[in-house]
């Protein structure tokens, strides 16, 4: 059998080739800091996101994200060395010991991003 | 002109030269390849040669869309060392491992090792640099490269580039600053009829920017390469196959040999794709690329993996 796939990838594919090749991907066009920071100190990391994209906690509070993923994500908050990349089922976990915004992403997938806000305890 | 005109054409073209019966007697084969109608010969210092990409082999990967990558890997490396002719060179396109770990490393080398091929080469992919650089890559696949592991070779008198555009993103895949200077130099002197073959790992166009399937500083990088009369990227990456013809480039994106992702835009994200357990080998793959003297041209052959 010899499949004849010319230029492959079909319409769809065809179709998304034509954007512009400077266009900034979508997810980051969406600033984790435009939703109001839900007060939770657990994060999902799923369908390649962050959830809630932003949180509050208080100074003091271990912050737990959690991979729900297939592919492996990893946790670089700013100033801190990036978690270990995170398989389906792994945690991570962050201490917060003093006030100030903190934004992160996944060191694999840059445009995924999310925002630790933390108020003095 | 705008850019939906040349997909057209382009994929006119594409048609136009499978058309003509111009197929590779490859069983099972999927025929991809695009070519330029307007081939130009690249002149008597070149020589007939045919070399096998592979890629995306994410050694360390556990999850549904295949429960054994490590295992698929290897039949693929099964399958180059089955071809009537023993390829030239087999370059892997990145994503060796998928965490970056070093057992991961060490058991994609071993495996590579066993290639019966004159050499083996391999760029990173973004897996590859899970912390932000690539040290630990470089460590055991860095040797005889330059900075983050770019380098160029020559073969048959064809020039190859192995770039690196997926470690220390923002989101797309980059070049930099540094490597397009190297870019620059590496073709300097160069004649515009030497055939010039590109690997990266992250696509070198505009496939899919919304899921980072582009590379930001491209155009700078293409640029450099438009005096050449046939210029061939391949890249890895987006785990299937697409092609497309812009000028005096080809771009193709190869199979991965782990697991399939999503059609642009045909899913939420590019999370790995489960597909039943008999599709999978269709799903995964190898590319053999055949460049031919008379044509000046890069002929690509996507093999799925054998059932």
């Amino acid at each position: 059998m010899l499949t004849l796939a010319a230029c492959g990838g079909g319409a769809a594919a065809s179709q998304a080739a034509t954007a512009a090749p400077t266009r900034a991907p979508a997810a980051a066009t969406r600033p984790a800091a435009a939703a109001s920071p839900v007060a939770t100190t657990s994060v999902r990391i799923a369908n390649f996101a962050f959830s809630p994209p932003a949180i509050a906690v208080r100074a003091g509070a271990t912050v737990t994200w959690t991979n729900e993923d297939e592919d492996a994500h990893t946790v670089a908050i700013g100033g801190v060395p990036a978690s270990q990349p995170l398989q389906n089922g792994d945690t991570f976990a962050h201490t917060f010991s003093r006030p100030g915004t903190y934004a992160y992403l996944c060191t694999i997938h840059p445009y995924m991003r999310g925002m630790v806000v933390v108020t003095a305890g | 002109m705008t850019t939906t005109e040349i997909d057209r054409r382009g994929f006119l073209r594409c048609m136009a030269w499978a058309g003509t019966g111009v197929v590779w007697t490859v069983t099972g084969g999927v025929l991809s390849g695009c070519q330029l109608d307007a081939a130009a010969p690249a002149g008597p210092r070149t020589r007939d040669l045919s070399f096998v990409q592979i890629s995306d082999s994410h050694i360390g990967f556990r999850g549904a869309a295949n429960q054994d990558v490590t295992g698929t890997f290897g039949l693929a490396i099964e399958q180059v060392n089955a071809l009537p002719a023993r390829p030239a060179f087999v370059v892997h396109t990145g994503d060796l491992s998928h965490t970056s770990a070093a057992d991961q490393f060490d058991t994609v080398h071993q495996m590579l090792g066993t290639i019966r091929t004159g050499s083996v080469f391999q760029v990173p992919g973004e897996h590859d640099a899970v912390s932000g650089d690539d040290r630990a890559y470089l460590a055991t696949f860095g040797r005889g490269t330059v900075g983050t592991g770019y380098h160029s070779f020559d073969v048959n008198g064809v020039h190859f580039m192995a770039l690196v555009n997926a470690v220390a993103t923002q989101g797309m895949g980059h070049l930099g600053a540094d490597q397009l200077d190297w870019i620059r130099r590496d073709l300097a002197g160069r004649s515009s009829e030497t055939p010039v073959v590109v690997f990266a790992h992250v696509p070198l166009f505009a496939m899919y920017p919304a899921w980072g399937w582009s590379t930001d500083d491209a155009t700078q990088a293409l640029g450099m390469m438009k005096r050449f009369a046939a210029v061939t990227c391949l890249n890895g990456h987006v785990h299937q196959v697409m092609s497309k013809v812009e000028g005096n480039v080809t771009f193709h994106t190869a199979r991965a040999t782990a697991f399939p992702q999503p059609a642009p835009g045909a899913a939420p994200n590019p999370s790995p794709l489960t597909v039943p357990s008999a599709q999978l080998h269709a799903a995964l793959g190898i590319t053999e690329a055949r460049y031919t003297a008379t044509t000046g041209r890069v002929a690509v052959i996507d093999d799925p993996l054998s059932p």
